[in-house]
């Protein structure tokens, strides 16, 4: 059976039919012990179990999925990774995840197809060029690449942008480093990896209670049956608060419904990413040739992964507000996921009352791109008990300190 | 999309509307003999029922007055509409 991908084995594999590949993982079941479980599939999930294995050899590891792997927020974001944070704390942590991300494929073995073409956040008035530029140096100074651009330069990089918008296009601030990855890819190869190296890919696996016993994880009680376990991580985006509350925890966290929606695929013309949150747009292009666009929050509590119309209207009003050329572009699929807000707009990492009990939590609209430090945290936390030193400040305790790391505010996160 | 009734108004679209969060938050007293923890709690801790949630509601773009809402965060349903201060009323679960 062929493991390996590589052009050898691409032409080995051609000349023999394709008959001889390896399935990516296994489709385990589960057993009823394990030195560590990871509950939830998505990206955060799967990494935290490929980090368990791969940095801390702990390899008897299960990880259980209630629906399919990269099914919830890890298949409906926006695809797009920057580090463009204003606190040192975040951006460490975040550009840390984009230094992973530029050498997953290799470490993966697994094409993530992370494109590097650049991050634009656009600024529409006098005050935006302002907060822009006071980003730009955050950024330098945090060892972040950024860089500033007038109004000229932006049309000479952006190519269709509106000539006279109703709201004028002043400058923007581009991370060039920043860019897009194939979600589903990130997922399948963090399976593929973990699954090599030993770990139980559960799907169709849904944790309906914890088992603990004078304060200490003991173990899950699943869809298929009792899986013990002293070491418990849970990685669940718009469901923390549900399934904490089942281990008797309470999050500072509230799940709200976050929009995408993709257009037909046509050729590319749009080879970089446009952030204008004035104007409610954020766009890109897929590999497929989709117009991959992302909308804001519906403003009140839901469980219900789909959009409000009124915002699907805003974003794609703002969309052709800025490139009069895609007004008669239909869509092709819309869609939304569960997001965890904290009230800060900065993640939760951290161990809980109950002992071997780990979350990591809160990364409300912005978790795909911190998906390889997620994960690397969670794991080193949970193997070693103590915070990764990049999450230190991603504790619950800050709600009670008041050391707050108010990305909100800062780097004008706009949920 | 979904309409909400307004107590002074009538039914309107949503888009009329401006969610304001949890409804029956009490700030926690006497001011000087609050702890840390229950301070936090009031400022930061939510509830985030995957069930029926009483919210308040502000008709922004009308009469700009506030009321409560009963919702299912799943659904969308609203279950009751009711005036500030007042508690929830008993004949609520029928739909509006």
């Amino acid at each position: 059976m062929t493991r390996h991908y590589s052009a050898l084995s691409l032409i080995r594999e051609g000349l023999n039919g394709q008959r001889g590949w390896e399935p990516a993982w296994r489709d385990a079941r589960p057993q009823a012990h394990y030195d560590a479980i990871v509950v939830g599939g998505g990206g955060h999930g799967l990494a935290t179990a490929y980090y368990l294995a791969k940095n801390h050899g702990i390899t008897n590891v299960a990880l259980l999925e209630r629906g399919w792997i990269g099914g919830g927020n890890t298949g409906r974001n926006t695809t797009v990774i920057r580090s463009n944070y204003f606190f040192p704390e975040t951006a460490a942590f975040f550009d840390f995840a984009l230094k992973l991300y530029e050498g997953l494929s290799q470490d993966l073995n697994y094409n993530i197809m992370f494109s590097q073409r650049g991050m634009w956040f656009l600024g529409h008035d006098r005050h935006a060029m302002e907060m822009l530029s006071r980003s730009v140096n955050a950024m330098l100074l945090n060892g972040v690449d950024a860089e500033l651009h007038d109004s000229d330069s932006v049309r000479r990089h952006i190519p269709g942008l509106n000539d006279r918008p109703r709201f004028p296009v002043l400058g923007a601030l581009n991370q060039p480093r920043g860019g897009t990855a194939r979600h589903d890819a990130v997922a399948w190869g963090y399976a593929r990896g973990a699954s090599r190296l030993g770990v139980d890919i559960i799907q169709n696996c849904e944790v309906h209670d914890f088992i603990i016993e004078a304060g200490q994880m003991r173990g899950v009680e699943t869809s298929l049956g009792t899986i013990r376990s002293d070491l418990v991580g849970m990685a669940v985006a718009g469901h923390s608060t549900v399934l904490a509350a089942k281990a008797g925890i309470r999050l500072p966290i509230s799940s709200y419904a976050l929009q995408a929606f993709v257009s037909e695929p046509v050729k590319p013309c749009l080879d970089t990413v446009i952030l204008s949150p004035a104007t409610g747009t954020y766009l890109s292009q897929s590999d497929k040739g989709e117009l991959v666009i992302g909308a804001g929050l519906d403003m009140f509590l839901s469980y219900a992964q789909r959009g409000s119309l009124p915002w699907m209207e805003r974003a794609a009003a703002g969309v052709v507000e800025l490139f009069p050329a895609f007004s008669r572009m239909r869509f092709l699929r819309q869609w939304a996921g569960l997001v965890d807000i904290t009230h800060d707009s900065t993640p939760i990492i951290d161990k809980t009352k109950v002992s071997g009990f780990y979350i990591s939590a809160g990364w409300g609209t912005g978790g795909f791109k911190a998906i390889p430090a997620g994960g690397w945290c969670l794991a080193h936390l949970m193997a070693t008990g103590t915070s990764h030193p990049l999450a230190t400040g991603f504790c619950l305790d800050r709600f009670r300190s008041g050391a707050l790391i108010d990305e909100a505010s800062a780097s004008g996160i706009s949920h | 999309m979904f309409l909400i009734d307004c107590p002074y108004c009538g039914p309107r679209a949503e888009t009329e509307f401006r969610c304001g969060g949890e409804a029956h938050i009490e700030r926690p007293s006497p001011h000087g003999e609050v702890t840390d923890e229950a301070w936090s709690n009031y400022l930061f801790y939510r509830q985030n029922p995957k069930a029926e949630h009483r919210e308040r509601w502000v008709h922004t773009a009308g009469c700009r007055r506030w009321f409560n809402v009963a919702r299912d965060t799943v659904t969308h349903r609203i279950i009751a509409v009711y005036a500030m201060g007042e508690t929830m009323p008993a004949a609520a679960g029928e739909p509006r």
